[in-house]
């Protein structure tokens, strides 16, 4: 794991928390679009919050995908699981609201696992895979 | 009713993001470190082999069927059930897919975060 390697796992984390939220933010402030009403789907596009989200969230996917072509599904998942802590904190210090004492020990059972995971090896699998064509190869006429 | 209208959507999200995260993970694999392919042969190859990889596909659309899954649960049961009780089971789902699937060597140290995130975010909808 290099420092870069950190960097995209934070990229992950971060990208899909502010897009959910962003997402959320956007979708609130348009008020309920429901199943019936594709157009207001469409539409949605056109408010700010909304496009930004959808920005991070194909920023988050872009990471995801460089992650997981160097990494295991079982280390990527858990170690990009801080958001959940990260949505908390950021609702307690500008938010200004309450975290329960269930709410805390979640934020301790998640940070116990991202550090768990995140100091094991970040590939284990067997590279079975390396008899078969590259993808590439198989692509050219 | 709509309790267990909302536990069979839980199991429909959690079956499709499992399915969708294995996939997606199985052709990044399949793909190869992106960060040296772009160092030797630029973005466009990396697009190019990522979108022909045809389980790369199957993965998106296994993702797409799980977020509308949820789109539908969320309007049979209650957002703090339907939403971390999915993503809680995904974590674990995902280590038993991924030893099965992928062959990761799923040791004590994964399963252990696995469980702990999965208790964690239950714990922090509650």
């Amino acid at each position: 794991m290099t420092f870069r390697k950190y960097l995209v796992l934070a990229g992950v984390t971060l990208f899909s928390t502010l897009g959910d939220s962003l997402l959320a933010r956007g979708m609130k402030q348009l008020g309920g679009v429901s199943l019936h009403n594709f157009s207001g789907l469409l539409f949605a596009i056109l408010n700010p919050w909304v496009a930004i989200g959808i920005l991070l969230l194909l920023a988050f996917f872009a990471s995801y995908m460089s992650a997981l072509s160097w990494a295991d599904l079982t280390y990527v998942l858990p170690a990009t699981s801080l958001g959940y802590v990260l949505v908390a904190l950021i609702a307690r210090i500008f938010f200004h609201e309450e975290i329960s004492l269930t709410r805390w020990l979640g934020i301790a059972c998640i940070a116990a696992g991202v550090g768990i995971v995140a100091a094991g090896p970040s590939l284990t699998a067997a590279r079975h895979h390396d008899h078969a064509q590259p993808v590439s190869q198989e692509a050219k006429p | 009713m709509n309790e267990l209208y909302a536990w069979a959507a839980i199991a429909i999200i959690t079956l499709a993001a499992t399915t969708g995260d294995v996939l997606l993970a199985y052709s990044m694999r399949r793909v190869g470190d992106v960060g040296e392919l772009f160092k030797t042969s630029g973005l466009f190859s990396v697009i190019a082999r990522v979108l022909t990889t045809p389980t790369f596909f199957l993965g998106v659309l296994a993702m797409a069927v799980a977020f509308y899954s949820l789109l539908f649960g969320l309007s049979w049961g209650n957002l703090s059930l339907v939403v971390p009780a999915s993503a809680s089971l995904t974590f674990v789902a995902n280590a038993v897919a991924a030893r099965i699937f992928l062959h990761e060597r799923v040791g004590r140290r994964r399963w252990l975060a696995a469980l702990l995130v999965g208790a964690g975010v239950v714990l922090m909808a509650v």
